[in-house]
């Protein structure tokens, strides 16, 4: 007993840190339609941008998350307005397309530049302390700090979609870009913040992730699979879905890694397909 | 101006395509020639031949899904994977003449197709291109775990020792040139069909082909299963032809990437389009083989400014500028008794079907 609650606790909190990977998918798809192709690339490109502050200056992992942040952000904005703006259209194709193309620029860029070499983030102590429940169930102090994070974000993203004036361009664009446009939103520009929005987030998702396991330029493929899996499980309407969504991935993962050694992924993707040859619309779908 | 009654015939060739379809039978018996050619018939440059028809004939597979049924997908590794991995158990395993496991193999990944389709088709748009990954992914996985196909490492098809080397290295050529010109010539008689008018319908516009009473989702299902047949025999002609087979290279992303690039760039939507993009795909292949991932790096570039700036590929901004139809596909009205200036004044721009 003591084994499965241990399993379904580890499955959480590595749910959590999907739930950053997820988010920012979600966003871009609710906005906009856009399936991100290079989500899980951008995420793998955050970790090495915060890579050079931290190798170089001896800056703390988590101080490192900042600036990477800002800078994906304005990297998903400037993206969003020089490139994906020109392909969005009726045909959800072009803008996919690009993501695509984006994808493998990314990947191959990063390894022209750091070769195939696993890297990872030494956080000290604090990566392996972990706090002990009960006889056998100890809960890593850094898993939680993933999952608390993760709940933190999720509920800052609720908040600005639900009550800021940006949230409410969003969700105005997201219904009928046009008539969004008639009260002088200007479906574009929103468009950008909504790029930079899930940048930011996948940033702090990859920073994170690093800190957990290693990371390399090919990375980026997993990372989309995962999150594509926890919104569709999910299911669209809100981020607490994508949130849960998230979760029920994790603890699949973690419950497949027990059966054996490399089943845990493919329990992920298992549990994917029955959501999705049970409830295609998401477990937790809710109409906006 | 034309007050008589409308006298008009459907016509589908022009002066043009008359000379592409002589250009192509040209170049089908060329390409079923090298073989016995002094220069080219030799096994480097059939190796390489063979691996380029491959990529064509995926391609064109891709564009069928993509550019006509409006279906992307990042998954057709999957059938790749199946139909390479299908030789293996076929002829390695089961005794199966490796030749006859060929199209054996190409059915087997129809099959799988067929059997998955529901589950994928549950999504659409841009989660039917993820969720066909993640089936790659399943299948990848799967494969891995079949100690008796070699595990994660793979395994060689060493049945192919008994054949001489020399006959072999023809044997797959003239396969690989075969199913790619049956291809070629199949997509045409398909796209000038009913099936290929509907399938024309529905890439203009998914909506307007449903009310002209085509059965989209029957449609879509099809063009699916057509072209997983295509990958898994491209997937059985290409890991015959190279002898091994592991997991991660017969279900690897990247088979998918080189079709969609070579798509886009040429040109999604037409027959001629991926020809036209597998010459430039090889041909910055061969310019940039010394340069590693920079090869990939510059494909992903030039297909995000071929998507921005011309979405219908090369040979649609081409077709656009100088309206050039190589292939009778496209469909005109040309009034009877009247001179051919004056007909192709007459006619419409709307009445071409492309």
């Amino acid at each position: 007993m003591f084994e499965a609650a241990d399993t379904i606790i580890q499955g959480l909190l590595l749910g959590g840190l999907y739930a950053l990977f997820a988010i920012g998918l979600s966003i871009t798809y609710g906005v906009m339609r856009l399936v991100n192709i290079a989500h899980g690339d951008f995420l793998v490109l955050a970790a090495y941008l915060a890579l050079w502050p931290v190798m170089n200056l001896h800056m703390n992992p988590f101080v490192a998350i900042l600036p990477v942040v800002v800078l994906m952000f304005c990297l998903g904005y400037t993206l969003q307005r020089v490139i994906l703006n020109r392909t969005m259209g009726a045909n959800f194709l072009a803008p996919m397309l690009a993501t695509f193309g984006i994808s493998i620029i990314l990947r191959n860029g990063l390894q022209q530049i750091y070769h195939s070499d696993s890297r990872s983030f030494d956080i000290g102590t604090l990566g392996t302390d972990s706090i002990h429940l009960g006889p056998r169930i100890a809960i890593g102090e850094f898993p939680l700090l993933v999952f608390v994070v993760s709940v933190i974000l999720t509920l800052a993203t609720s908040l600005l979609f639900s009550r800021t004036r940006i949230g409410i361009a969003l969700r105005a664009t997201s219904d009928d870009a046009q008539t969004a446009g008639l009260m002088g939103i200007r479906a574009k520009r929103t468009y950008a913040i909504a790029l930079g929005l899930s940048l930011a987030l996948v940033a702090v998702g990859g920073v994170f992730a690093g800190i957990r396991t290693t990371f390399t330029p090919e990375s980026g493929p997993a990372s989309l699979l995962y999150a594509f899996e926890a919104v569709v499980i999910g299911g669209m309407g809100s981020f607490w879905g994508t949130f849960a969504g998230a979760v029920i991935l994790g603890v699949a993962q973690g419950a497949g890694a027990k059966i054996g050694a490399g089943f845990g992924i493919l329990t992920g993707h298992l549990v994917f397909l029955a959501v999705l040859a049970l409830k295609p619309t998401g477990l937790f779908e809710r109409s906006r | 101006m034309i007050r008589e009654k409308l006298n008009y015939v459907v016509s589908r060739n022009t002066a043009i395509s008359t000379a592409a379809v002589w250009l192509g039978v040209a170049a089908a018996v060329v390409v079923v020639a090298v073989p016995w050619l002094p220069y080219f018939g030799t096994p480097a440059f059939m190796h390489w031949a063979v691996e380029v028809m491959c990529y064509l004939i995926l391609a064109q597979m891709w564009n069928l899904l993509a550019g006509y049924a409006g279906l992307m997908s990042v998954g057709m590794q999957a059938f790749v994977g199946v139909g390479g991995y299908s030789v293996f158990i076929f002829a390695q395993h089961l005794g199966v003449n490796p030749f006859l496991s060929i199209p054996i193999a190409g059915a087997t990944a129809a099959l799988a197709a067929a059997l998955t389709a529901p589950l994928v088709f549950r999504m659409r748009g841009g989660y039917f291109a993820i969720g066909t990954w993640v089936l790659a992914e399943v299948f990848r996985i799967g494969f891995s775990n079949v100690s008796a196909l070699g595990g994660g490492s793979g395994q060689s098809l060493t049945v192919m020792t008994r054949i001489d080397r020399g006959a072999r290295e023809i044997a797959i050529y003239l396969i690989a040139a075969t199913t790619l010109i049956v291809a070629s010539v199949g997509i045409n008689l398909l796209l000038r069909s009913r099936f290929g008018l509907g399938l024309t319908a529905l890439r203009d516009s998914e909506a307007a082909a449903e009310s002209q009473g085509v059965d989209v989702r029957l449609l879509k299902l099809q063009v699916y299963t057509l072209s997983s047949l295509g990958a898994g025999l491209v997937g059985a002609i290409y890991y015959t032809s190279i002898l091994r087979i592991s997991p991660f290279a017969a279900f690897d992303l990247n088979w998918v990437v080189a079709a969609t690039f070579i798509v886009v760039i040429g040109g999604i939507g037409s027959v001629e389009g991926p020809i036209v993009g597998a010459a430039i795909f090889f041909g910055l292949r061969s310019l940039l083989a010394d340069y590693g991932t920079w090869y990939w790096l510059v494909m992903g570039a030039v297909a995000v400014i071929v998507i921005m700036f011309a979405p219908t590929g090369v040979w649609g901004y081409v077709r656009a500028r100088w309206d050039i139809q190589l292939l009778p596909l496209q469909r005109r009205l040309v009034l009877k008794g009247m001179t051919k200036a004056g007909a192709a004044a007459a006619t419409p721009a709307p009445a071409t079907v492309r």
